[in-house]
């Protein structure tokens, strides 16, 4: 399984070349290139950022699971960051198998997983101005709603004054 | 009478708080709110998740709504609201990721 994060150009055409075998019938692709607006405001380019190390290993994990889940043969997976413009490909899933319909699932199925839950972040840059775009929110089971009782906690563990703790505005690196 | 102040005692050893490091990693739109990318915060040991992110909310004031939008990853591990953190525990916290619509 090829699983990258990469800084450059996504050789699209290479790994998907490169993912076909004999006992394959079918390779599914899904190409995610940059478009030129969102809800028709002109977008120049977008920055993708990631939380890099966590994100690679999502990616592995999301890869294995199409494997075991689809009955696929293989899979790859690459998604690039930094400045992206018009038309090129930020992610590339790749998907093969002996028949179609599992390479279709498979593919379909880790584009909407890896965009609801591996740690890559887009800034828009419009025309007039930047914005992060919205993502969607995370399945059950991943986000962290702060709890109401929070609060709560947070005056029990601060019983005594005296000693301060730094707050996240501090002590920057 | 005296062995109220020792530190076996239980009132009195709420006194001696202990306090552990972890590195906190802000991304996307966090990482503007802060204005860096990472920090080191000391913290009284057994805060949680929701402790830490709670603090984060108190600070940055941006929307309830915001706070319970986003996840957090302790040692690169998406984590519970309830998990407690440790000393030397490397802490995410996460925006909603890049979506886009279907």
């Amino acid at each position: 399984m090829r699983v990258e994060i990469v800084d450059g150009v996504i050789p699209a055409a290479e790994i998907v070349a490169g993912l076909k075998a004999g006992a394959d019938g079918a390779v599914c692709v899904f190409d995610g290139i940059v478009r030129d607006n969102t809800r028709g405001r002109k977008t120049l380019h977008l920055d993708y950022e990631a939380y890099r190390e966590m994100a690679l290993a999502q990616m592995h994990g999301l890869a294995g699971e199409a494997v075991a889940k689809f009955g696929v043969r293989d899979v790859a997976l690459v998604h690039r960051l930094g400045r992206l413009v018009v038309g090129e490909t930020s992610v590339l899933v790749a998907v093969s198998s002996a028949h179609r319909g599992a390479a279709f699932d498979a593919c379909r199925w880790l584009i909407d997983t890896l965009k609801r839950t591996v740690p890559i972040w887009k800034k828009e840059q419009f025309v007039d101005g930047a914005i992060w775009a919205d993502g969607e929110p995370f399945p059950e089971g991943i986000g962290v709603a702060p709890a109401a009782e929070a609060v709560g906690q947070l005056a029990e563990e601060e019983p005594s004054p005296g000693r301060g703790t730094a707050g996240p505005m501090e002590r920057k690196e | 009478m005296f062995s109220e102040f020792e530190p076996s005692n239980r009132r009195a050893r709420v006194f001696f708080l202990r306090y552990m490091q972890v590195k906190v990693l802000y991304f996307g739109v966090l990482k503007d709110m802060v204005g860096h990318r990472s920090s080191e915060m000391e913290l009284p040991e057994g805060v949680s998740v929701a402790g830490l992110v709670k603090r984060h909310e108190l600070q940055l004031k941006s929307s309830a709504e915001f706070w319970s939008s986003i996840a957090v990853a302790v040692n690169q591990q998406y984590a519970k609201a309830e998990d407690v953190l440790h000393d030397g525990d490397e802490v995410a916290l996460l925006p909603p990721v890049s979506g886009g619509l279907r």
